[in-house]
């Protein structure tokens, strides 16, 4: 017994030791490749977005087994259009549904899905479609009376299951006041089935975004027959659908799969034959499959790759790894009720002093771009990007000397002559990560003390709701393609405003783009809004986010749209 | 009495005169004179010849006083960030590398180790000490005090233990005190089945019936006798319940439920690991050597010390 | 012995009523809901899906409900898997779970004792060395760092087996064998200290010098008498397996129940919480149950009365 145990102690030294040298021969294995390919690498990435959305041309030879095996880190919730509200629901949805329109994957706009036409009135508020002829996969046409019935079940107050993304509808006329319960005629909110075929919608405000909207997977049609049956999103069985795929298999927590749907109007579009998920949540291990070729895809949005492993998967395999940008924006928000960040200046030397692009090469490694401003890159406006029309760097720049006189000037003005204050932020590491940076930046340009506290998800938005913070992290995605979506949250007292921010200037902004119609009109009042909102630097923009992904030189067809959400129905492989 | 321990010169004669009748002293005739403390002396002789378990405290003694000096030992703190030199292999600036913020792994681990002792023995001593009273009361009282007593720690031993930390740590936010709170809520109960079984049987022993019969009273029966007897199952059972406590602690950051970060226990940082161990394999290794050498001593050490403490089992 | 298990069975009842409001109670004590996000839900809706998931009632309420619904074998509606019965959910990963589970359970039984035997039988010689390097190592290296190591050697490095999933019997060695590590250690350990206790009996000897061949004395004396201590810890063993298999799941993308619990984990989903937490309490407690029952019935020698266990 006692001689076993001194030789035990040695074998687990050996054992451990064995482990290293094993990591260390990856690593180097890893260097190789990656100064290999390095002369590639720049021109892969530069031009990611476009690698992987080419369609099959002549020389491409397609593989005979179309199965593809992709990853999603997290289950999707429910396979109910109408009770969806996160990304990899997003995913499966698209291949499952088609709503009115689809949106293009090069360009962005919407063009004819379930609709075939449509006319819309002079004013912007009358939209009527017209439904090409196109079947559920049980063999049923797809109606007018279909959308009326699934828009309906969203604004139902009495729904048995309410829609939490039922505000999505709430551009239609009275769709707001019938989901509240003032009107409880249906009648009176603005869709209209003129003929099986025809369906007349009107809406409060004109909404250039509207036909982009009725991509959006809450607007996506249902069948009729789930209306007797509450748990039909539940049971593979159950489900018809209008859309290029079907689903065929589905294991809680294990796997599922789609299989294409030959009742599909455009399924001589559709090459894959199969896609089967797999449901794991664990970034390594998905990263691990990929390179082992037991996935086809790793990444996001439906997947993960380990944040500090990025800047390795892009150097060792330059030709697989695809960054996007999407419209997503990381920022520090101010509580511009109390006391000392109620002064502008002081806001805005915070805002001044930290540098952003070493806390995207250090820390958060996914490529993100730097963030001067709030609308990021990728919403559109009045035919051209935003961003490319007004660009965020005419707000303010990194400039630590002048972040210093600002500072000084307001502490001056507020009577105070230190800054000290605590930054929250919801507990994770990537947000730590950023928050520790910011904070150390903050001390080190500027001798401002901070205090980082970390709190649990429901405490943080709680305690933003109440203003009772002084800095917060927050994030904000688009909802739809206009920079309504991010700009209009910042007026008096609108439901996601937690700074306490008022301005009647900016509000009238907002409200004057809200009821025009005129693309040049409303593109003029987004310029002056968020000119106005960095001047008060209400908000602390930090970055634009990104998406990181591998895909496999063989899979073709796999397009993110600007908000990174993820199609997959024009997906196909390759012979390899 | 005192004459005999003169110290006499070996040419001194002696004469009868030199010696005294002392008399009996009826009082004192039956006192115990012999030092209770040899058993002790006699565990302790058994141990140090047991090598395996010599090694394994010195190798304890060495993770302690590490856990203790080292993090003193560089110009780095725990939660000192350097986000420009992060995840950099071993050098002679950085032992043991860093990790994704930049930290220093040396002072981490040892830190790490720090926190992981704290709550390994933290949570042994909580155990300890409830255990002992309740389990003390049990056994002793015995009756239905002891009925009472004892159902209610069936019923909360028979709840799974981890499930209830989890469910504590979900609730409450999980911090070095929390973590070991929730560690101790039920851990205490196997060891005071322990002292009462002990002390149960004990209590049936001639050697207590002979001091009660000489008018001992329960403090003195309690604290005298029947304690003192019982420490050596007690003190292997806490030697054995500190790894098993740190281990607990490294499952609950698996879970994302155990020192939240700056703070690092061992556990914490292996876990933190694990998604690119691979490419910085320094920062899975010495946390997960340190972790493992605190086990295997700790319970190589706890082995021998029922082996020296129980002779009963000697082979 | 009929007393006696019925009342240990009471004592189940009871404590499985005291994990249930325990968890039912921490449970109301989180602050904020599965419905909080970034992005806010208006009120209005928010007040519709408090009363759906009967949140709105006072806690005391819901409380009754619950039990109510559990003696009914109802453990609720998930909140984030849009209207699944958290039965359903258990009961569709748990064959995952349980497959695993059972293959983990035999495999470590059968390895454990036979590496134990031969530990006991080459007692002091090179096989006795290596069985307890193992079965200290497996005590000594936490299962997420076996589980690691194992993927990255055997799946990635040399390609043996699958980097995840849960398809063919391929996919079962990892997982087992990560799984299994510590069980094995405390197995073996088990059935050696015993079994050499067991070798030096006298009965041995006695049966040694009736001439007995030594398959079977090992068969009829050693191995039954030696093997008993390993069903006491067959329900700490249940144990060590179900909560091992919550970071194996994960680890190796199993769709078990133990993933299942640490995503609910992460997504605060409280109803599948408390079903998975009921769950794995009655069938340890019914593991427990029963390794007593067994254990009184194999061995006349245990007293029935205040029996403790390690």
């Amino acid at each position: 017994m006692k001689k076993s145990k001194s030789l035990l102690l040695m074998i687990a030294l050996v054992l451990v030791i064995g482990t290293v040298l094993a990591g260390c021969g990856g690593n180097n294995n890893n260097a190789n490749s990656g100064n290999n390919a390095s002369p590639t690498n720049a021109a892969a990435t530069d031009n990611a977005g476009n690698t992987n959305t080419g369609n099959a041309t002549g020389e491409e030879k397609l593989a005979a087994d179309q199965t593809l095996k992709i990853n999603l880190s997290s289950e999707p919730p429910t396979f109910d259009p109408q009770q969806a509200q996160d990304s990899t629901s997003n995913a499966i949805l698209k291949l499952m549904y088609e709503g009115l329109t689809r949106q293009n994957a090069e360009t962005g706009q919407a063009e004819p899905g379930m609709a075939e036409s449509w006319d819309v009135s002079a004013d912007g508020l009358v939209y009527t479609f017209h439904l090409r002829d196109a079947k559920w996969s049980n063999g049923d046409a797809v109606t007018a009376n279909d959308f009326a019935f699934a828009w309906q079940r969203v604004l139902d107050p009495n729904a048995e299951q309410a829609a939490p993304y039922a505000y999505q509808l709430y551009y239609l006329k009275n769709a707001e006041a019938y989901n509240t319960g003032e009107v409880t005629d249906f009648s009176q909110v603005g869709v209209k089935v003129i003929d099986d075929k025809t369906l007349e919608v009107t809406l409060t405000n004109p909404t250039p975004y509207f036909l982009g909207l009725l991509s959006f997977y809450t607007y996506y049609p249902v069948h009729s027959s789930v209306k007797d049956n509450a748990k039909w999103a539940t049971s593979v069985d159950s489900q018809i659908v209008n859309g290029p795929f079907t689903l065929t298999e589905w294991t809680t927590g294990q796997s599922l799969s789609v299989t294409k749907n030959p009742g599909y109007y455009a399924a001589d579009e559709i090459k894959a034959q199969t896609i089967n998920f797999s449901i794991v949540n664990s970034g390594a291990t998905e990263l691990l499959s990929y390179k082992n070729g037991e996935l086809d895809r790793a990444g996001g949005p439906i997947g993960e790759i380990p944040t500090e492993q990025l800047p390795i998967v892009e150097k060792e395999f330059p030709n697989e790894f695809t960054r996007k940008g999407i419209a997503s924006v990381y920022y520090y928000q101010f509580n511009v009720t109390e006391k000392p960040f109620t002064n502008a200046k002081i806001r805005k030397a915070l805002a001044m002093a930290i540098e952003r692009q070493p806390i995207i090469d250090n820390i958060t490694l996914g490529g993100q771009l730097p963030a001067f401003g709030f609308v990021p890159p990728g919403i559109q406006s009045n035919g051209d990007e935003f961003r490319n029309q007004v660009a965020d760097s005419q707000y303010f720049g990194e400039d630590i000397e002048g972040a210093k006189a600002l500072l000084a000037e307001g502490l001056k003005e507020e009577g105070l002559d230190k800054l000290s204050f605590t930054l929250s932020y919801n507990t994770s590491e990537g947000h730590q990560k950023i928050a520790v940076a910011v904070a150390d930046m903050w001390k080190k340009n500027l001798g401002v003390e901070v205090k980082l506290e970390n709190k649990e998800w429901g405490v943080f938005l709680e305690d933003k709701t109440n203003l009772n913070y002084q800095v917060a992290r927050a994030g904000w995605s688009a909802d739809y393609n206009d920079p309504m979506t991010y700009l209009d949250m910042w007026v008096t007292g609108g439901g996601n405003n937690d700074t306490g921010y008022s301005n009647p200037e900016y509000d009238q902004l907002i409200k004057d783009a809200k009821s025009s119609a005129d693309n040049a009109v409303r593109q003029e009042k987004f310029t002056a809004a968020e000119k106005i909102l960095m001047d008060d630097m209400v908000i602390m923009p930090i970055y634009y986010y990104t998406n990181n992904s591998l895909t496999k030189e063989y899979l073709k067809g796999v397009t993110l749209d600007f908000s990174g959400a993820i199609d997959l129905s024009r997906a196909y492989l390759l012979e390899h | 009495m005192a004459a005999n321990n003169n110290t006499v010169a070996p040419q001194v004669e002696l004469s009868p005169d030199d010696f005294r009748t002392v008399g009996i002293n009826e009082r004192e005739a039956e006192t115990i004179q012999r030092e209770s403390l040899s058993a002790w002396q006699d565990a302790w002789y058994r141990l140090r010849t047991n090598k395996m378990a010599m090694a394994a405290l010195i190798v304890m003694v060495i993770i302690i006083i590490m856990a203790i000096v080292a993090p003193h030992l560089v110009p780095y703190t725990y939660d000192s960030n350097d986000l420009m030199n992060t995840n950099k292999p071993p050098s002679s600036e950085h032992f043991f590398g860093t990790d994704d913020f930049g930290r220093d792994v040396f002072v981490r681990t040892w830190m790490g180790a720090r926190i992981s002792l704290i709550v390994g023995l933290a949570a042994a001593c909580i155990d300890l000490i409830i255990g002992v009273v309740y389990g003390g009361i049990m056994g002793f009282f015995g009756g239905r005090i002891d009925t009472v007593m004892n159902k209610f720690s069936e019923i909360l031993y028979s709840i799974p233990y981890l499930l209830v930390v989890i469910m504590l740590l979900v609730v409450f936010e999980p911090s070095l005190w929390t973590i070991i709170l929730a560690l101790t809520i039920t851990g205490w109960i196997n060891m005071s089945w322990i002292v009462r079984g002990e002390i149960m049987q004990l209590k049936s022993r001639e050697f207590i019936l002979a001091s009660r019969s000489m008018g001992a009273d329960w403090k003195r029966l309690l604290f005298k006798h029947l304690l003192p007897n019982s420490m050596g199952p007690i003190i292997v059972t806490v030697t054995l319940s500190v790894p098993s406590a740190i281990f607990s602690e490294a499952f609950l950051s698996f879970l994302g439920l155990g020192v939240q970060a700056p703070v690092a226990s061992l556990g914490s940082m292996i876990n933190d690991s694990l998604t690119g161990w691979m490419y910085y394999p320094w920062r899975m290794i010495f946390p997960a050597l340190v972790i493992s050498l605190t086990m295997l001593s700790f319970n190589i050490f706890g082995d021998g010390l029922r082996d020296a403490l129980d002779p009963k089992l000697k082979k | 012995m009929v007393r006696y298990i019925l009342n240990r069975f009471v004592h189940m009842i009871v404590s499985l009523f005291v994990l249930i409001s325990a968890t039912f109670f921490l449970m109301k004590a989180i602050p904020g809901d599965p419905f909080t996000s970034e992005k806010k839900i208006p009120e209005q809706i928010l007040q519709r899906l408090y009363a759906q998931y009967n949140l709105d009632k006072p806690v005391f309420e819901q409380y009754v409900l619950y039990l109510k619904n559990i003696v009914k074998g109802d453990l609720g509606i998930s909140m984030k898997m849009l209207n699944q019965e958290v039965t359903d959910i258990i009961s569709q990963t748990f064959s995952s779970s349980l497959k695993l589970g059972v293959v983990a359970i035999i495999v470590a039984i059968i390895i454990g004792i036979v590496l134990g035997m031969l530990a006991a039988l080459y007692h002091r010689r090179l096989i006795d060395n290596v069985a307890m390097v193992l079965a200290v190592l497996g005590i000594a290296v936490p299962s997420f760092v076996v589980a690691s190591l194992l993927q990255y050697l055997l799946a990635y490095h040399w390609k043996i087996f699958p980097v995840m999933g849960f398809k063919g019997p391929m996919n079962y060695f990892l997982p087992v064998m990560a799984l299994t590590a510590s069980p094995i250690a405390v197995i073996a350990r088990l059935t050696r200290s015993s079994m050499l206790e067991v070798l030096h009996a006298d009965y041995i000897k006695t049966a040694k010098a009736k001439g007995l061949g030594w398959f079977s004395i090992l068969s009829r004396h050693v191995l039954r008498n030696g093997v008993m201590p390993v069903i006491t810890y067959v329900g700490p063993m249940t144990a060590n397996i179900i909560t091992g298999s919550v970071v194996i799941e994960q680890i190796f993308g199993i769709g078990g129940i133990g993933k299942q619990f640490v995503q609910a984990i992460n997504t605060r989903d409280y109803p599948i919480i408390m079903g998975i937490t009921i769950f794995y309490g009655v069938i340890l407690m019914v593991a427990r149950f029963l390794t007593d029952v067994a254990y009184v019935a194999v061995d006349p020698r245990i007293k029935l009365a205040g029996r403790k266990e390690g």
